[in-house]
């Protein structure tokens, strides 16, 4: 069995321009129905019923919404700068769909005759492409605000690209630990490395980092931070109408699908059956890879989903310490133990070596946490922080900071 | 010469002097604790849903709702309404308009001296308070439970005294016409009148 990138190699011209089609009309249509989707299933978690009025059971209600969206007036404010406000949306659409190049959504099929597989081409360092596509997607968002010429669009683009660089960090180190396993930053090389364990289980941290990280680099619920209705109106897309709110809303679907997509293929074995189910695989002449990949998919669609339903909007400090303080370092320490880990087992070390480093692993953290929360009780019961709490009433301070430093001199308020 | 005034001295106690509550801060809860409400919103999906599919099922309002007005009519026919304007000057919202007219023996439209010859509730205005209803001193004005009064126009939104007017039951007979022989206006207000004039009749 040839590798995906020599099948791919081979393909003509035209089967490339028809994948490229197809990869097009899979997003938008992807969007079209997950945006209904999405609206059904918060309405059903509300004990509503959600748009059924256009269409069977609201099925084109996304589309109707889209030609009203295109029929609407387009606004450029007199103070926006002209050029960037009209390129920051096509910026945003465009980038959104790069990304899906290089997610293999099917093993060998055969397309009109052409033995080949959908993706629509294989680079050996196809992860990091995604990574940069969505670096260069932040551009949109922060050139959106600041072309807007006005307040709210300019602080929710600063707090959007923020968010979204902060979070690439953790995402970008999550996936290290992907490509020290799999030996490959080739997407088709990693799904086929997945081919007994999946990455979501010998990797569980890495993955659970992934998951917390797509949704801050998507602006969803709850990081939704950047279009905090309450705080920001629409955040930077504020002063947009009409094809270019449109495009925003695009790539937000598209975003979200991209990074499920590819979650599905670094972490739960990409186009490949569940486990037990790989007889299926050769069924549709390989086209039931298809199935499952979109049933990963449209699973990780459902935990935004089901986000959005439960959790509120985190405050946005909190939020950045949680990424920088918490995700950050974690992923750093995680990655070390999988390479010490790794270079142990490709050196031949005996079994009882990795076993003593595991064991060993598990004592220092679980002394750190002893440790850490003698500290924390410790500085509760310390009479130091009572004594230097003011003689005046103060709200509480964010972080539970139990004593802060206040002028003497000043207190004097008769 | 007025006593010496008392000078004034800084208040000896501040609004900071005073002690105040420190509320205990429980911290967040636990990991599990937190993850119930997934639990909840998951479960809710497969709840009965509390929508109402509106213009194809609806649902009967309350018994006592605010919906659009009625002008009620006698047993025999004759408007309750006697043209008092009281409804009009209880309406906060300057929403109705009355004029009275007097009744005559050829042109008798209810009991007593006068009638509403020009009745009007303008339901763009009206804001269903029902202080009419309480003013009303003949029970004439009444609210229904109709509540679909979305229309295109202002002036559809005017309503008239035929579109307020309550429809002829069975006995009833459309005024004008006399009252009921031997009967006063007293008599009608106390309900002791039950059907049309006996002349009127048509079975008969």
């Amino acid at each position: 069995m040839k590798s995906t990138a020599e099948l791919i190699g081979a393909d003509p011209g035209w089967i490339i321009l028809v994948k490229a089609a197809l990869v097009f009309i899979v997003c938008v249509v992807l969007t079209i129905m997950s945006v209904w989707g999405e609206r059904r299933i918060v309405a059903r978690m509300q004990q509503r019923v959600g748009p059924n009025r256009v269409g069977k059971f609201g099925l084109i209600q996304a589309l109707a919404d889209g030609v009203k969206l295109a029929l609407k007036e387009d606004l450029i404010p007199a103070a926006a700068d002209k050029v960037v406000f009209i390129l920051a949306p096509i910026i945003s659409a465009t980038t959104c769909f790069m990304a899906f190049a290089v997610i293999p959504m099917t093993g060998e099929v055969s397309l009109f005759g052409q033995t080949t597989a959908m993706q629509l081409t294989d680079i050996p360092v196809g992860v990091l492409y995604v990574l940069a596509i969505a670096s260069v997607g932040v551009y949109g968002i922060v050139l959106a605000g600041w072309a807007s010429g006005s307040t709210y669009p300019l602080l929710g683009g600063l707090r959007s690209s923020a968010q979204v660089i902060s979070y690439e960090i953790a995402m970008g180190l999550s996936l290290v630990t992907v490509f020290i396993y799999s030996g490959s930053m080739s997407t088709s090389d990693i799904v086929a490395a997945q081919g007994k364990w999946w990455y979501a289980v010998v990797l569980f941290p890495s993955f659970v980092i992934y998951c917390i990280a797509m949704v801050g680099e998507t602006n969803r619920a709850p990081f939704d931070l950047a279009e905090a209705e309450g705080e920001l109106v629409g955040g930077f897309h504020t002063e947009y109408s009409s094809l270019k709110f449109a495009l925003f809303f695009l790539a937000e679907y598209v975003n979200i699908i991209a990074v499920s997509a590819l979650a599905t293929t670094l972490f739960l074995g990409g186009y490949h059956a569940l486990p037990g189910l790989g007889f299926t695989e050769s069924w549709l002449g390989g086209w039931f890879t298809l199935i499952w990949f979109f049933l990963k998919v449209l699973f990780f669609f459902f935990i935004f989903v089901w986000l959005r339903g439960t959790l509120p909007r985190l405050r946005y400090d909190q939020f950045m310490q949680f990424g920088w303080k918490v995700l950050i370092p974690v992923s750093i320490l995680w990655i070390l133990v999988v390479a010490t880990l790794r270079v142990l087992s490709m050196q031949g070390a005996s079994r009882f070596v990795i076993m003593g480093f595991a064991v060993g692993l598990v004592i220092i953290i679980m002394a750190i946490n002893i440790l850490f929360e003698n500290a924390k009780n410790k500085k509760k019961n310390s009479p130091v922080a009572e004594s230097a709490k003011p003689s005046f009433a103060v709200p509480e301070l964010p972080f539970n900071v139990s004593s802060i430093n206040v002028s003497q001199k000043g207190g004097d308020h008769a | 010469m007025p006593d010496q005034i008392e000078p004034i001295t800084p208040r000896e106690i501040s609004v900071n002097d005073v002690p105040f509550a420190q509320v205990e801060q429980n911290g967040p809860k636990g990991f599990f604790d937190q993850l119930k409400g997934f639990w909840v919103t998951f479960a809710t999906m497969f709840k009965k849903v509390n929508t109402v599919q509106y213009p194809e099922v609806k649902e009967p309002t309350a018994e006592r709702f605010h919906g659009r007005h009625q002008l009620n009519r006698h047993e025999d026919g004759l408007e309750k309404c006697i043209g008092c304007e009281l409804c009009a000057w209880a309406c906060p919202a300057d929403a109705i308009l009355v004029e009275g007219d007097n009744n005559t023996e050829e042109n008798r439209m209810s009991p007593g001296e006068r009638y509403g010859k020009v009745y009007q509730i303008n339901y763009l205005r009206c804001i269903f308070c029902g202080l009419c209803i309480e003013a009303c001193p003949t029970r004439a004005l009444t609210m229904t439970n109709e509540y679909e009064l979305a229309d295109e126009t202002r002036e559809k939104l005017i309503f008239e005294k035929g579109d307020l007017l309550a429809p002829l039951t069975q006995g009833m007979l459309m005024p004008p016409h006399p009252m009921y022989p031997g009967m006063d206006d007293s008599n009608y207000y106390r309900g002791e009148v039950k059907g049309s004039h006996p002349s009127q009749d048509i079975n008969k």
